[in-house]
């Protein structure tokens, strides 16, 4: 790389082990200030992890930090901070109990004298990072009052709020609408001009190349491409992302898919805070066929979901299931109807962790092996047995908690608890997040038996590679609207770029178009 | 790598699980220590009629606790039993002596049996409402019942302008009398309270292990969202075991207006407290998802025995509360203390097993 005299942070031969996973391996990464850093990877690839090394909250398990030429080492987020390191995480670290100027300066709260917190000092400073979002947030507004893109922006001006020399920004834009997107782009252009060194994550391809001056990208902990922003094309992204190597996804059979089996009209979920999160999305999936869903995050993917398992009552639009209306409005008799949900968050959603693997596992088809009201154990027993044999879940005894087991097992033990509910229709949300290589291969091999056995299957992912390999038919959603319907034989990645970008502002480059 | 911390590791996964297994009969143990302190200690603690007369003390905490058990199990909290017993208690006492009145120049009167009955269904059908509250009003477990508490407390005030309801022998040209078999009747040499704690006791434990509600009561206190994505009818589950409740404390309700042949608007103030301590002593977390009927039992066994023998050695009522009071939070300290060595004893295993 060219400007070392620029270079403000340096990562050498960086990794990090967690219990059993390489999550970085020897990374070597460069941060120049005056300029936007960019980092890109599909999901789990480590920039998260490299990430959070930088920011204090992780400690590398091998490698050096190089702050200004010189070795540190930080041993918690807040020694990061005293460094002049900020960063805006992912997920939202805000207290919703809390204004917005409490949360800014939280832990640095500005006291008077008498050390009491003075209020109106903070309410002031606030307003002044607040304006220059022109967000139109107060700052003595709740948090949690405020709409989840409003909130992603308390997160930014907290973060500038640092007066931090590096500013590392995890996603800031997945929430945020197209207008705001172009405040943020100012401030940080701000920022840049002010010698302010930025690192910037992010999915949507065509962000980064509008806003980034250096790229690089990581693949399975390592970093496998580094260069000027104007140097390189989307595709060379991509193919640096993705890599020669391609992944296991088991290989289709080309058998051909029946009758329809499942149709939704029309659905619509009004928001909390206003628009509608899923906004008239009609699909329709046939026996044997993997119907992808291809989006960002809040693209509305596990809303339409949760719509269709009935688990809003406000949720409007009808559900047919092979040609008939499904007029039950609650989870326990859609699921009897032959609809079965693989939810996103395993540990929130999926599993009961202190219940067994056995419990887990029966827990939504217990009326098969009940005889008046008594469970019957040895049946109970066995069809637990078939299904840990058939989904290979590495497991001693079943009687083992749940919790025990490691990521991918414990995803496989949601798919069994869907399958044996008898489902002619599977929904499944990001079914391959957070496991193992094998787990992820084993997974998907079983989603292609399923559909061989005449399932249909929806998936939803925000994973290029995934949708393009496993899906018959490809359905883009942006902004809680169905946005293109693509066939595996038309469907290329640029096309589902572009459509999963749309609504959320113009894309600027026309390389993109499909 | 050498041999020996290969052993090593070994050697402290087994004096863990020997640990652990120790742990996990906690309650157990601490049932036979009290049991052999107080033979011991106190003279005539294990005579046979002092054993049976404790039971019958032990059941009714038992019939509450095993009601507690189940709600605490799915992550709420009933605080409304004990004036459920009281108001149950009158309901009894008032149908024994006044029958109904209808109004018209006739009033009915029930037989005991029918009397039962009806106490019952007023138990559940108060538990009802608070399952009412907590599904359909949103109203938190312990505020929803708290507000019973108060609600059921004043209707047994109010049921007899705060006096007694005194001699419920009833009169047989009624068809009101044998109400005093509940508390002081005996089959097979057993009071009937206590066969009655047996056939509900194993109920409830059949109920918790062998049939999809009580495997659900377990899924909606471990995880409700998850419960909920299984089609698990959360609310219907929760309706129960308030339900389940309800009918624990009217059954103690009448016991004890049966026993003492009157009904008092006070009976039961501050029992849910002893009910909520047998539970937490059994073994249920108050976090949900854990908890045993059996656990229960022995824990409303451990805490009523040693009240029982304590008045028998004569030791001040005051002081009986300071121990009873340790007695709990020790069970909690080693409960905690449990769970952190399961888990380690876990992980020891899973890293060992690579």
């Amino acid at each position: 790389m060219t400007g070392d005299q620029d270079v403000i942070l340096k990562l050498e031969d960086v990794s990090k082990v967690y219990s059993g996973t390489v999550a970085v391996k020897r990374a070597n990464f460069e941060v120049r200030k005056g300029a936007v850093n960019v980092l890109v990877g599909e999901n789990g690839a480590g920039k998260s992890t490299l990430m959070k090394i930088i920011a204090g909250v992780e400690q590398p398990t091998l490698g050096r930090i190089l702050l200004d030429g010189e070795e540190v080492s930080f041993s918690s987020s807040g020694d990061a901070v005293t460094r002049g390191i900020g960063m805006v995480f992912q997920e939202l670290n805000l207290f919703g109990n809390l204004t917005v100027a409490e949360n800014i300066f939280a832990t640095r709260e500005i006291t008077n004298r008498f050390r009491k917190i003075d209020r109106k000092e903070q309410e002031r400073r606030a307003a002044e990072f607040l304006e220059r979002l022109e967000a139109g947030i107060r700052p003595d507004m709740l948090v949690e009052d405020l709409r989840i893109g409003q909130q992603q922006l308390v997160e930014i001006a907290k973060a500038v709020s640092l007066d931090a020399r590096i500013l590392i920004m995890d996603e800031p834009t997945s929430a945020l609408s197209a207008a705001e997107v172009e405040i943020l782009f100012k401030v940080i252009a701000d920022l840049k001009a002010g010698g302010v060194a930025i690192v910037y994550i992010s999915h949507r391809l065509e962000e980064l190349i509008r806003i980034g001056d250096t790229i690089t990208v990581l693949r399975d902990g390592r970093i496998t491409g580094q260069a000027e922003m104007k140097d390189v094309d989307t595709q060379w992204i991509v193919r640096q992302m993705i890599g020669s190597d391609a992944k296991d996804f088991a290989k289709a059979d080309g058998h051909v898919p029946g009758e329809e089996i499942f149709r939704a009209e029309d659905i619509c979920l009004p928001r909390v805070t206003g628009g509608l999160a899923v906004d008239h999305v009609s699909l329709s999936l046939r026996a044997g066929e993997i119907l992808g869903i291809y989006g960002l995050m809040g693209a509305g993917r596990s809303e339409l979901f949760d719509c269709i398992m009935g688990r809003h009552g406000h949720s409007t639009g009808a559900i047919f299931i092979a040609g008939k209306k499904v007029h039950e409005r609650d989870t326990t008799r859609r699921i009897r109807r032959g609809l079965a949900l693989i939810p996103e968050d395993r540990q929130r959603e999926g599993l009961v962790s202190i219940l067994s693997v056995a419990s887990n596992l029966t827990l939504a088809s217990l009326s098969r092996f009940v005889r008046l009201f008594h469970i019957r154990g040895a049946a109970e027993r066995q069809a637990v047995t078939q299904t840990v044999r058939e989904l290979a879940i590495k497991v001693a005894d079943p009687t083992q908690e749940v919790s025990s087991l490691s990521g991918g097992n414990q995803q496989k033990v949601v798919i069994g608890k869907a399958l044996l509910t008898g489902p002619k229709v599977l929904l499944m949300d990001e079914p391959s997040r957070g496991i193992d290589v094998g787990a992820k291969a084993d997974v998907f091999r079983t989603m292609r038996k399923l559909s061989r056995d005449g399932l249909g299957i929806l998936f939803a992912t925000s994973d290029l590679d995934e949708v393009m390999a496993l899906s018959d038919r490809i359905a883009v959603m942006s902004n809680g609207k169905l946005t293109g319907i693509f066939d595996r034989a038309e469907a290329t990645e640029a096309a589902l770029v572009a459509a999963s970008a749309l609504g959320h502002g113009p894309v600027p480059h026309g390389e993109q178009g499909a | 790598m050498t041999d020996i911390p290969a052993k090593a590791v070994v050697n402290s996964i087994s004096s863990g699980s020997v640990l652990l297994t120790l742990m996990k009969a906690r309650t157990f143990i601490a049932l036979i220590a009290v049991l052999l302190f107080f033979s011991i200690a106190a003279p005539n603690f294990l005579s046979a009629a002092n054993l049976i007369l404790m039971s019958k003390h032990v059941a009714l905490n038992a019939f509450l606790a095993m009601g507690m058990t189940f709600v605490i199990i799915t992550g709420g909290i009933d605080l409304s039993v004990g004036s459920i017993v009281g108001l149950c208690g009158m309901v009894a006492g008032y149908l024994v002596l006044n029958g109904v009145d209808l109004q018209v120049g006739y009033t009915i009167y029930f037989n005991v049996f029918e009397i039962a009955l009806i106490t019952l269904a007023v138990g559940i059908l108060i538990g009802a409402v608070n399952g009412l509250l907590i599904t359909r009003l949103n109203v938190a477990p312990f505020i929803a019942t708290l507000g019973v508490l108060y609600v059921a407390r004043g209707l047994a005030l109010l049921s007899s302008d705060g006096r007694t309801f005194p001699n419920l022998i009833g009169k047989p040209e009624l068809g009101t009398t044998g109400f005093g078999f509940l508390g002081a009747g005996r089959l097979l040499g057993l009071p009937v309270s206590i066969w009655i704690l047996v056939v509900v006791a194993l109920g409830a434990a059949y109920l918790a292990r062998y049939t999809p509600l009580g495997r659900h009561v377990f899924a909606v206190g471990g995880n409700e969202r998850a419960a909920r994505i299984s089609g698990v009818r959360v609310n219907m589950v929760k309706m129960f075991v308030y339900m389940f409740s309800g009918f624990c404390a009217a059954i103690v309700g009448l016991i004890i207006s049966s026993e003492l042949m009157a009904s008092h608007p006070a009976t039961g103030e501050s029992f849910e407290l002893n009910a909520i301590a047998a539970a937490v002593l059994g073994g249920t977390s108050m976090s949900g998802g854990r908890g045993t009927i059996g656990g229960t039992i022995v824990g409303a066994f451990v805490i009523g025995i040693l009240s029982d023998g304590l008045v028998m050695m004569g030791v001040s009522s005051f002081w009986q509360m300071v121990i009873k009071g340790l007695v709990i939070i020790v069970a909690v300290v080693v409960d905690q203390a449990q769970r952190r060595l399961q888990s380690r004893v876990t992980l020891m295993q899973m890293a060992k097993a690579g």
